[in-house]
């Protein structure tokens, strides 16, 4: 298990460096890169010499790597463009309204996806069933941001329920001690606040779960109907068991081992879809900053810290996963 | 295992290129042609006595499927618009009509009138015939997207099943970074990386994004049959290891790979839209596309005219959905769990 978990972990760090060294090299040669973005297309040649200059960009490949990555590990990522902040201030400041939205929709969409996608199985073929499958059809096979929009269109324009953008009303705007605003209401006890944060939260997260939520459904259908045929289900139907316990201990602890994967493999849209989804609802957490530093001159500093966050986050989330499989399931843990 | 897909089925001929002789041929070589021969008689013997192939079933049971047959039908129809649609449009979809952007406003964009039964575009064009050429360009950013995805999955995927070991090895880390990043934050940096975005920027982007699908799927069919029976016994009858490769183990892993084409075109077409939706489009405002269509103008003016997005999304929505259909039960189709 050990060895497994070294392995995995140097194949991570790999990939990363790998991913690095590509981001690294393509931001800094392409045409529109740094210079040609702080400089405008009329520049000089001398100017453009003197700021090439000035960034180290006239020195040798590896060596700017080298000092490139020095400065990473010491989680110094340079000054956004755009603002002149350091890039590792911009980023914290959206990082939690991003993990906030994630983690709610995340909780829409296990917490809606399972039981679903277990009584589409035990009613298979009744209308439950077939709706679901309907439903989770559409759900992969619409576009999110409008999807959102339409949200947005029905609840805050022609029913006033939620409110249509940010993460806050005004006034509300309270202490900020992890960023999380719906904890922080909570550590303050200002509840009020936490409803306000709870109310602006509840739209986006629903249209950022719906890829995750009709995946998991789906895939907790295929795996329930997988499971119903297997003889140790008969098995202990025939033994006379309870219902509650066959359900329990025979069936759903089977049959949710791919949904976990699943589940991981999900972190990857909900980052995805946190682009699209943040851009709907003017949400300012690290969609808005991977949108902002894109249109218009391109943020390259912001961008590639954003790159490697969150490929970071996928790559660790996933690692996480299979590890967690040995432990769910230990058959895996034998090989 | 099953059987090749390819051979079964059809009268198995000798194969020219395993001809003694031609390729340099040992004694032992022809000594395998023959016991080959032998085999394929046996084979098609046993065929003709009513075994049904591999590919032959999954037609019978694809056809069967409702969820195949409407997938189909959708994706029929979406192609026939799309060669057609100088017929079927009634009118030139780049041309701005004088009675239509008379009536345009900054709050109010003309719904239908007389001639433009869906009204108004944001310009002043007819959304009918946007529509209609629209299916053009979504297929061909889709199917183009999904060919390039394909085309360099399966060579990636191929070499890597074909020789194994560290060739394997650094393909797959190749794949590892590509699948490292989220794949639309994986298409966003794509198209960051060109100065300009363009279609091709968008074409390019949706195709890299699915080459370590295919690439994975491919691979992992081939690696498993390194060990199988068919290609145990191809290699015993002294078959050229590129001819096993080839034609003993693409075959049978290119099905599942066609399967997922099948799924990545719903998928690209999806793709193609978020991107316009976060400025990344196809700037050319005259080629009319679903995607950009939806993604840009449909989202600016959806507090004016949301019909602007609601034609497009639904058309995106109904053609995903044909090849999600289609695809799924293809995947159905071809798995041997199912087979009876």
């Amino acid at each position: 298990m050990l060895r497994v978990i070294v392995r995995r972990l140097l194949q991570l760090v790999v990939t990363l460096i790998a991913l690095s060294a590509l981001i690294f090299i393509w931001l800094r040669n392409l045409p529109g890169g740094p210079v040609d973005a702080l400089l405008g297309e009329r520049a000089t040649p001398e100017t453009r010499a003197l700021l090439t200059k000035a960034l180290g960009y006239d020195q040798p490949i590896h060596v700017q790597y080298g000092k490139f990555m020095q400065r990473i590990l010491t989680g110094d990522f340079g000054n956004s463009i755009r603002t002149g902040d350091p890039v590792i201030e911009v980023i914290g400041r959206a990082f939690p309204a991003t993990v906030e939205l994630a983690l709610a929709a995340m909780i829409v969409a296990v917490g809606l996806g399972i039981p679903l996608g277990y009584l589409a199985a035990r009613w298979r073929g009744r209308a439950l069933d077939h709706l679901t499958v309907v439903g989770t059809l559409l759900g992969i096979s619409i576009p999110i941001f409008f999807l959102g929009y339409l949200l947005k269109d029905v609840f805050t324009q022609n029913i006033h329920w939620f409110p249509p953008s940010g993460r806050v009303g005004i006034g509300l705007d309270n202490t900020n001690i992890t960023g999380f605003f719906v904890l922080d209401s909570l550590l303050t006890r200002e509840f009020d606040a936490t409803a306000d944060a709870l109310w602006h939260l509840i739209l986006p997260a629903v249209t950022l779960a719906t890829i995750p939520l009709a995946v998991i459904v789906r895939m907790t259908r295929a795996s329930v109907l997988d499971v119903l045929n297997e003889d140790y289900v008969r098995t202990a139907e025939a033994k006379g068991l309870r219902h509650r316990t066959i359900r329990g201990r025979h069936i759903l602890r089977n049959a949710l081992l791919p949904v976990v994967t699943t589940i991981g493999l999900q972190t990857g849209a909900l980052l995805s879809g946190a682009v699209l989804t943040e851009k709907v609802y003017n949400w300012g957490g690290l969609g808005t900053l991977i949108t902002d530093s894109i249109t218009g001159s391109r943020d390259y500093p912001v961008l590639q810290a954003l790159i490697l966050l969150a490929a970071l986050v996928f790559v660790v989330v996933n690692l996480l996963v299979d590890l967690s499989y040995a432990f769910i399931d230990p058959r895996v843990r034998v090989r | 295992m099953t059987e090749p897909t390819t051979q079964a089925g059809t009268p198995a001929p000798r194969r020219k290129d395993e001809r003694p002789g031609r390729a340099g041929g040992a004694s032992l070589n022809r000594l395998g042609d023959r016991k080959k021969a032998r085999l394929e008689e046996l084979a098609q013997a046993s065929a003709g006595k009513g075994g049904v192939s591999l590919f032959r079933d999954a037609l019978r049971r694809l056809r069967r499927n409702p969820a195949a047959i409407v997938g189909a039908t959708i994706i029929a129809l979406f192609v026939l618009v799309a060669i057609f649609a100088p017929l079927i449009a009634p009118h030139d979809p780049v041309q701005r009509f004088d009675e239509l952007t008379s009536r345009l406003a900054a709050d109010h964009i003309p719904g239908a009138t007389d001639g433009f039964p869906l009204g108004s575009d944001e310009l002043g064009r007819d959304l009918l015939s946007r529509l209609i050429y629209g299916s053009r360009q979504t297929l061909f950013v889709g199917v183009l997207a999904t060919l390039i995805g394909l085309a360099i999955g399966v060579l990636l995927g191929a070499i890597a099943g074909a020789f194994g070991g560290w060739v394997d090895n650094i393909l797959m880390r190749v794949t590892d970074v590509m699948l490292a990043l989220p794949a639309l934050l994986l298409a966003i940096t794509l198209v960051a990386l060109a100065s300009k975005s363009s279609q091709w920027t968008v074409i390019l982007a949706v195709a890299i994004v699915s080459v370590p699908v295919f690439a994975r799927l491919l691979r992992g069919s081939m690696l498993a049959q390194r060990e199988s029976d068919h290609v145990l016994a191809a290699r015993a009858l002294g078959v050229k290891e590129h001819n096993i490769v080839l034609r003993h183990m693409l075959p049978n892993a290119m099905t599942a790979v066609i399967v997922q084409a099948t799924l990545t075109l719903s998928v690209a077409i999806i793709e193609a839209a978020s991107l316009s939706f976060l400025g990344l489009g196809d700037p050319n405002r005259d080629r009319a596309e679903w995607g950009a269509m939806l993604g840009d103008a449909g989202v600016r003016y959806f507090e004016v005219r949301p019909e602007l997005a609601y034609y497009p999304a639904l058309a995106i929505i109904v053609v995903a959905l044909g090849f999600t259909l289609l695809g799924e039960a293809m995947r159905e189709a071809i798995d041997p769990k199912n087979r009876r």
